[in-house]
Order: C-alpha cells, then structure tokens, then sequence
C-alpha cells in the first residue's frame, strides 16, 4: 500500500472532543497552522454522557477557560436549556454554575466554528500511526495520507483501543457507536508511552413518552439564569425542565440478583473506573445500606425525545437495565432508546508528561483530555486549552506556560496529574483545591484575563472592557467605604427583619455588607445612589468584603507555598546520589522530576522527612 | 553526606554490665578493623550486615579488652551509614579505653545527638521521631525521659490524631456535601460542626495545660528558697538533698549567680536557689542584694518559704508571706518538735500548701514530695498520656486551637461553610505538621535551627 504526503502543519491534534477543540483552536489562533483529525466528522464536540456542561468545579474550569479565551462556556451559553447556580447557600467558594445543553446543537456548533477557524484544518481521518522525525512528528492516517507536524496533541479520548462492554456483550467500539482508534495505540506503545486502560460508562437514554412525569419532583432552572462566558450578554430564558426521581427496594433487587452479569463484577473489564462516577451496581454493592438513591431525568436537546437518566450508569445486560429502570417511579413503562454501558480504553500515565503537558522524553509530543487519565468534558477541554496553548508556544519559540495551583483549578487539574498521578478517571472537585475562597468562579476573569491576554488568545477590545471592569469594581469599593448609612427607621427595619442587630449611628455601607446576614439585595432600597454596574461586579465585591479575613488567610497560605516553590531542584539530576531518600521516594522524584520543593512535597511516596533531607542537601550544594 | 565517622560510648556510663562503643561513618568498618581482632581472623570490611564477630580490642599493641563487635552496614542501621558497635565489658574505665583506642584508629568524637541527628539526615526517622529523641538524650529525670519516649512511641501523636481525625471527618464531609449537591449526602448542621469543634477545642487545650507539667519534668522548676536567718533552710537543704540528685546540673543558657543545686523532687525537678532575707535595710550594699531576692521571688516558679514553728511572726515573715501571693509556694514550717509559737492560721490565709518539717526527727520529707508535685501539676501528670515536651510543639496545638476557635466564631457569626472550613482547614494543617506528616517553610527552618547544617 502506498501512502501519500498530505501536507505540513505547526501543529496537529489528533481528537476533535472537547479536549481537542480547545486545544486546536487555541493553537490556531496563536497563529499556527493546525490540523485537527476526527474518526468521524458527526462526532466532533460530542457529548457522549451528560448532556450538560458545568457542575461543581467543573463550572469553575468551564468560567476559567472562557476567562483565558477558550470556546467551552460561549458555545455552553449559545446551546443552554437551563442553567442552575449549584451550592447556593453553601458559600462563595463552592458556588458552581450548571447548564444542560442541548446535545447535537453543541456538537454542530463547536464543527462549525472549527470550520470557520482561521489556520485551522478540520479532517475526518483515523490517525493510525505516529513516528518522531527530525523536526516533530509524521503522522500516517487510515487512508495512508501523510502528515509532517512540529507538534502533536494526543486528544484520543474513550476511542483509543476503545472496547464496549453491556453484560455479557463486549466489542470494539468508540462511544456513541462511532469507530474506535484500534491502530494508533500499538504505534504509542513503540513510541514508548506507559498506555494502561481506564474504564467508564453512561447511563441509558429512553424514550420521553415513555415516561411518566406527572408524579415526580421538577427541577426548575434559575430565574434569571446565569451564562458561563464573561462574553455573553443575553442568555435568554431556561427552555426545559429537569425531573427528580429515586430508587427503591425493587430496584435493589434486581441489582443484587443479577450483579453476576456485570462484566466488572465478573472480573472481564480490566479497567480501573471512577470511584467519582460510579456505576448504579456499583453504588449498591458499595452502600448496600442506602435505602434509595436519586436520579435525575434531563433532556438531551430540543430536537429530539432522547432523555438521560442521570446517576443510572450501567454495565449490566440490556434487559436487566430495563428490568431494573422499570422499578422506578415515573419510568415503569420506559423504552429504552440507547442503552447503557461501560467503555474501556487506553490512556496513558501522567506523571510522565511536564505541567505544560507536555511528555518528558518525547520533546514536542502534548497530551490532554481522558487520554491524560482524567474524566469529564470539562477536564478534557482545561487540559486542551493547555496542551493546545503550550504547543503553539513551543513552536513559535515562546516560552511555555505552567498553570499554577494558586491561580486556577485548570492549574490544580494539571499539577495534580502530572505530580500525583491518576490511579483512576480523575475528577475535578473543589475540595481539590486548598485555596477554595482564592479561586471562585465569580473571579475567573481577574485572576486569568489578564494571563489569556499575555498569552494572546484575548483581544485588545475584551482585554480594554475587562480592565474598565476592574475600574468599576475599584470605584465601587470605594464608594461603600465613602457612603454612610443613617440610622433611620427603615434600615433598622430591614436590619431586624434579616435578624442583625440595628444602628444607632451611622455606619458604613462596606461595614453593613460585612454582616453575614446583609448582601446588595437586602440593602438596595436604602442604597440610593447605587451606580448601575455589571451584576458580576457586585457579586464580586460582595464576596470580597465579607469574606475579606478568611481571603486574606488563604493568600498567606499561597504564599508559604510559594516560598517551597521558589527552592528549585535540578532538571537532570539521579536522585539515587542523595543517600538519606528513601527507595521510594528516589523513584518517585526520578520518575516525577519535581521542578521545585514544594511540587516534590505534593508526591505521594515522598515523606516530609525525604523533603527535609532534599532541603538540607539544596542547602549544602547551593 | 557526613563525611567523619565518628565514634561515642552509647550506653551509660558507670558500672554497668556491658558498656557499648558506637562507631558511625564511612570508615567505621575501617575503624573498628584497625582496633579489633577476630578470633577467627576475619576482617570487619569482610563481614556482612547484620553479623557479629567475638574478638579482642587492641591499641598500640596491648590488649585492652574482649569485645562483640556488630556489624551493620548502610542503609540497614540506626544512623544509615556503616556502623560497628563493640560491646565490651562495662565499666568507665574500660569503655573510655575502648573509645580512645576508636578515636586514635581515625574516628572523631560523636556531639551529643550526633548519632540522631544523622539518623535524621540520612532520612532514617522524621523530625517529630529526632526531636523526641534529643529530647530523651537531654533528659533531667526519670519522668521526663519516659514522657519523652512517649512521644517517640505516640501518646502525643494518639491524641493530636484524634483530634485531627475528627476535624478531617468533618471536613471531608464538608467537601463531598459541597461536591456532591445531588448525591443527597446527608446535609452538614451546624450543630454537627460546633460539637467537633467543641471536643477538639476541650482535647487541645488539656494538652496546652498539660505543657507547663511537662516543662517541670523536662526542664524544672526555677525554685527560692525563703526565710529569715536561721529559720531553718539548711535543714530544708538537707531534707532535699535526701532526695535523688539529678544527673545534669547545669542548665546551658541560664546564668544563676546562687544555685545552689539541682534536685530531684519526686517526678520534679527543682533548681535551688537560696535569696538574701528580705528585711528593710539602710545599708546600700544589702539593699541592692535584698532587691535582688525580691526580684527573683516574683519570677520564680516556686517559692519555699520557710519560718520557724517556735517564733511568733515577724515583719520579716510577714513580708516574706505578701511576696507569696504572687507565686506558687509552700509553707515550710520547721521545728515542729519545739512548741507552737507561730500564728499558722495567718500563713494560711496566704499560702495554702503548707509542710511541717522537723530536722531532730526527720518528719516531712513525704509531705514535700506531694506539695510540689501537687504544684508543678505532675502529680495528676501521666507521662503515658501524652505531653507537648517542647516550644513548637506548643506553638502549633496554640495555633490550631486558635484557628478552631475562629471557626467556632464564623458559624456562630453566620458565615457560610466555605469560610468555617477554611479556618478548619488550618487547624488540620497545624496538627499535621506538629506530626510531621507536612513540611512547611518554618518545620525547615526549624531543622536547620536545631541540626547545624547547611553552608
């Protein structure tokens, strides 16, 4: 068979999932000429589980992207059908921002702003081969068609050596139906990469007439709701509802009878699965003890009867899903339009890549997405921005970018799995991050736009609107220092009535908001001169003042990690020289090469007393 | 990383048993070659980890003593390095001969600590391990060495994990009620937080309580002895020095013009000085010294005032008694066995503790010991318990309490539990670098400060 030569790029992506998108157009706009490869042109952008974007902290990657010039939250708004601010009430730092989308219109948008991308190739190809050559990478495609690239972003998702399992039925498959990648995955082992299977799964979709919905719980969207992207200026109203149903003793049962059939439970996936996400099976042989469990019932668009049941992954066989989902209130009569199931597939160990994502022995080589050992759209499309950002840069000879903990969870995400490892799909949480309050969703924008701008992925016109917002922010903050409230009858009132103590003199309108119980909602009618701001902004500043102290606690925590951050240790260094390590911990640190002391003390396997002894031989060698 | 391989006597020293030379280093199988004859001729450099070797010492030709030698090679030993210990017959005599012959084969003389220290270095045992160590090599008393193995062995660690279980518990359930809003993970109430605090804030501050019990074990009580002229003080001196001496007596750092001896008390140890009466006086010179012991009384830790049971009280007593109010003290009352002249009633109103002492029938010793171990708290101390044994240990239970403090203060205020956890948050992180299980910028200074290493 002969191949043909198809064509040089800056860049190539092989993936057009969410990982891929972002990282494409990323790279194409920094002005390098990219090709992105899809198995299938109908698949680019799928969202083949959930039909929502956003979540906890996964909203807060979602609003950081957006914040860096990423297309994740702009196409989320532009496909929303409801949109719910999670964790309200449970604090500013866990507030997470959630829309359902609607599904094939995500996927046609995202393909055509691909299309539309300048310095931007879209192709359908499987990417079957991958071999080093002096200036990058070739790249050898089912059809034979040859590509020469400087860089390469490995974006492969669920499809490489993807392999489908429901019950006792086990095949070949990407998701969705689509081709899995079944060659590219040899090629990546000769390369050298350490592949290992991770496995995850997806509930059934089922028919919406089937259901009956006149006795289960509505879930309703927020009123206004609230858009992903700074850019977006009018969301429109919420088109769908949600539904709310729970499991039940029968449906335990069924589970129990026939958990023999699940391929996991039988022991022929090999996979290592999500303890996050876990199959329902999963969820009842945990917690046997779990009297009921509760499932959400979401629309996958507005054209078509698809409907996900949320919480209701499965690998059991086809009719014992349907034995099993017939037991729950509202769907005793369901059909069943796709079933559910349990995908396996290659990804490769991150702890062999940089935080740039780039691979440590495979100079110009980028990976991103599940590829990278994580799960979910949103992780997928962070690690994209990154990968896709760090390989233009490389190319065009720019220093590279490293996300750092203290300025994003995309930093968190990424330091995490290139120090940590992933022994399983890794999920973002905000308990993930130890400075929670530091890196809210509301503040996205000031911590990365002026990064995304350095970066050259935000325009001069959005770079000018962000920074007259941070003007209006300042000028606000001064001005609830500047007002003084009088104690007149009315604000006692109000005061009373949120059950905090009255005034008697005046008080500053910054002290009023300081209370707990008082926000720019309840003090409107006596805040008369309040100027007409963007809402963020008020939210924005609402949160800085009354959290002020506790702020102020995790920014000194930021800084004594700083501080284990500057005490850099060698690139090219055999830790096995420093005799007081441990053999783990010189493993560990030879395999990891920790950039600095306070990314080696974050390595599991290295003690606080190996880091002491690494401090004391810095000390002795400087 | 250290390059001298240096030699000490490890066991202690007197008439014991077996006394043992420790040799550590790079050269220690060198060393112990140089000095030790195998019976069976073979060498030290040819023996493997973990073996033993009967043999005879040698220096300069003549034989000094017949020896087990140990051998341990790196990383398998308690320093890390190549260690030989060679067990001889006890005895000051014969140990020193060994250690000199040790340290005219190449070997340097081991610091106090050294061998510690090194285990430390070479990543052997962590710092909480190394500190409790030194802490047991400086040891003054019997208490203070068992409270200090305590810590090695855990107590302390047992119960900050405690605490810092149930804070991590909470926390955790914090986060997944947080990350999870509809997984319908039981909601967190604030009654669930204010009970965990309350329990961590009741644990940590008995542990705070219990540091300056352990400070009178480990490091003693400065202690004045009071009374005019011929009161009876000797005799007091006398009934103590009954007691068992302490093993250390000077106290590096504390520069005390008049101590007169370390003592150990029960489980206390008390560092004795004996102040100038405290009449009113015209003369300059006695005046300075009378301001001196008035100054002293108001900063010791304990003060034994003395007065004579067949006096009647004098101004001088009396003055004696107001200075008492302000420190712990006990009423010495000596010559019990004359009649009763003093007003007791009236040391009573000021001093609470008091113990009759007689130096013609001895009585009193008794009632000494519980007094001052009922004052410096150890009487009610139980080493196996668990005690904070040094500053920073105190410092961090201080920062953690405080910080759950702050968080009892945030829910009562009506913040939400982001922040109350954020103050949770920094409790955790204090108690787990009190254990050694994080490493912070100020945990590394600390090595630095207590282990002289770096340029």
């Amino acid at each position: 068979m002969t191949t043909y030569f198809a064509g040089n790029y800056d860049v190539a992506v092989i993936g057009a999932g969410h990982a891929g998108i972002e990282a494409a157009l990323a790279s194409a706009r920094l002005g390098c000429k990219t090709a992105i490869f899809t198995i299938n042109m109908d698949a680019v952008g799928n969202c083949p589980c959930n039909p929502s974007i956003g979540g906890t902290a996964k909203g807060h990657l979602v609003r950081e992207i957006d914040a860096l010039g990423g297309e994740m939250g702009k196409t989320a708004d532009e496909c929303f059908l409801q949109s719910r601010m999670l964790n309200r009430g449970k604090g500013p730092a866990v507030h997470s921002l959630r829309a359902q989308i609607d599904r094939r219109k995500y996927s046609d948008t995202m393909k055509h702003k691909l299309e539309l991308q300048e310095n931007l190739e879209l192709r359908q190809a499987e990417i079957t081969d991958i071999q080093k050559s002096e200036n990058g990478y070739i790249l050898t495609t089912r059809m034979l068609a040859v590509y020469e690239c400087k860089a390469v972003i490995i974006a492969t998702g669920t499809y490489l050596g993807g392999r489908i399992f429901v019950g006792e039925v086990s095949y070949e498959s990407g998701p969705d139906g689509i081709f899995p990648a079944t060659e590219l995955g040899k090629s990546l082992k000769n390369l050298g990469l350490p592949l290992r299977r991770f496995k995850t799964g997806t509930p059934a979709r089922v028919l919406k007439s089937s259901i009956d919905f006149s006795e289960l719980e509505v879930q309703k969207g927020d009123e206004p709701p609230q858009p992903f992207s700074y850019e977006t200026e009018n969301l429109g109203e919420n088109k769908v509802d949600c539904h709310i149903s729970w499991t039940n003793d029968d449906t335990k049962q069924v589970i129990l009878e026939n958990i023999h059939r699940s391929p996991l439970y039988a022991g022929r996936i090999e996979g290592v699965g999500p303890r996050y996400c876990p199959s329902f099976e999963d969820k009842i042989m945990r917690f046997k003890d779990k009297p009921r469990h509760q499932l959400f019932i979401e629309p996958c668009g507005l054209g078509t009867e698809e409907m996900y049941l949320q919480g209701m992954s499965s690998s059991l066989p086809e009719e014992v899903q349907l034995k099993f989902y017939r037991t729950i209130k509202g769907l005793e009569h369901c059909v069943i339009m796709r079933p559910a199931y349990a995908i396996e597939y290659d990804c490769v160990d991150p702890l062999a890549m940089n935080a740039t994502l780039e691979f440590k022995d495979f100079p110009n080589l980028y990976g991103a997405g599940q590829f990278n050992g994580s799960s979910g759209y949103e992780e997928a499309a962070a690690q994209g921005l990154v990968a896709g950002i760090n390989a233009a840069l490389k190319v065009l000879g720019r220093e590279q970018i490293i996300f750092t903990r203290d300025n994003s969870y995309i930093g968190t995400l990424v330091d995490d799995l290139v120090t940590k490892g992933a022994n399983e799909p890794y999920r973002m949480m905000t308990s993930r991050s130890e400075y929670r309050l530091v890196l809210r969703q509301d503040n996205a924008d000031e911590r990365l736009t002026p990064l995304g701008y350095e970066i050259g992925l935000i325009s001069e016109e959005r770079y000018n609107k962000f920074l007259r917002k941070q003007e209006q922010k300042k000028a606000e903050i001064k001005r609830l220092k500047s007002t003084v409230i009088a104690p007149t009858e009315e604000v006692n009132n109000i005061l009373v009535s949120r059950e905090t103590s009255e005034i008697t003199t005046g008080v500053r309108l910054i002290d009023l908001l300081k209370r707990p119980q008082l926000g720019y909602e309840e003090l409107k009618t006596v805040d008369t001169d309040r100027p007409d701001l963007d809402p963020n902004i008020f939210e924005q500043v609402e949160i800085e003042i009354k959290y002020e102290g506790y702020i102020q606690k995790q920014l000194k925590q930021v800084e004594q990690m700083r501080k284990l951050e500057t005490k850099l240790l060698p690139k090219d260094f055999d830790y096995r020289e420093i005799k007081g390590l441990r053999l783990e911990a010189q493993e560990k640190l030879n395999k990891i090469k920790p950039l600095n002391i306070g990314q080696a003390s974050r390595i599991s396997g290295v003690s606080p007393a190996d880091i002491s002894v690494l401090l004391i031989w810095l000390a002795q060698n400087k | 990383m250290n390059e001298k391989t240096i030699a000490a006597i490890s066991t202690a020293q007197g008439e014991g048993g077996i006394g043992v030379i420790r040799i550590s280093g790079e050269k220690a199988l060198e060393i112990a070659d140089r000095i030790f004859k195998n019976i069976n001729n073979k060498k030290i450099t040819e023996m493997k980890g973990y073996t033993a070797a009967f043999g005879k010492i040698c220096h300069n030709g003549e034989e000094i003593d017949e020896a087990v030698a140990l051998v341990f090679r790196a990383p398998h030993s308690y320093t890390g390095e190549d260690v030989v210990e060679l067990s001889c017959h006890g005895g000051i005599y014969l140990t020193k001969q060994v250690l000199r012959a040790a340290l005219s084969a190449g070997a340097y003389p081991a610091q106090a600590g050294e061998f510690t220290k090194r285990a430390f270095l070479n990543g052997k045992i962590d710092l909480t391990e190394a500190e409790s160590l030194i802490d047991l090599i400086s040891a003054k008393s019997k208490s203070a060495a068992r409270a200090a193995l305590f810590v090695k062995d855990g107590a302390l660690r047992k119960k900050i994990d405690g605490v810092k279980n149930d804070l991590l518990s909470l926390v955790s359930h914090l986060s997944a009620w947080a990350d999870y809003p509809e997984e319908d993970i039981a909601e967190v109430t604030d009654d669930m937080i204010s009970d965990t605090c309350k329990n961590s804030v009741t644990a940590l501050e008995k542990l705070l309580a219990s540091y300056d019990s352990g400070q009178a074990v480990k490091q003693g009580i400065d202690t004045v002895i009071a009374g005019k002229p011929n009161v009876g003080k000797s005799t007091l001196m006398n009934l103590l020095s009954g007691c068992e001496k302490s093993i250390v007596t000077d106290i590096p750092g504390t520069t005390r013009d008049i101590v007169e001896d370390t003592v150990l008390v029960g489980d206390v140890i008390l560092r004795l000085s004996d102040t100038a009466g405290l009449r009113e006086t015209e003369d300059a010179v006695e005046k300075i010294g009378v301001d001196r012991a008035r100054k002293r009384l108001t900063q010791c830790g304990l003060l034994l005032a003395v007065f004579d049971n067949s006096r009647e009280l004098d101004e001088e007593d009396k003055a004696l008694l107001e200075s008492a109010k302000d420190v712990p003290s006990i009423a010495i009352i000596n010559k019990t066995d004359l009649e009763q002249k003093l007003d007791i009633s009236y040391i009573s109103d000021n001093i609470s503790k008091i113990v009759y002492i007689s130096a013609v029938n001895g009585e009193g010793h008794e009632e000494l010991v519980k007094a001052v171990e009922e004052i410096a708290g150890t009487a009610n101390l139980n080493p196996s318990e668990g005690i904070l044994s040094n500053e920073r240990q105190r410092l961090a239970v201080s920062n953690a309490l405080n910080s759950i403090k702050e968080a009892e203060n945030a829910l009562s205020m009506g913040m939400t539990f982001d922040a109350v956890t954020v103050s949770l948050e920094d409790a955790i992180s204090e108690l787990l670098e009190l254990t050694g299980e994080k490493t912070s910028d100020e945990v590394i200074d600390r090595v630095f400060h207590n282990f002289c290493v770096g340029k």
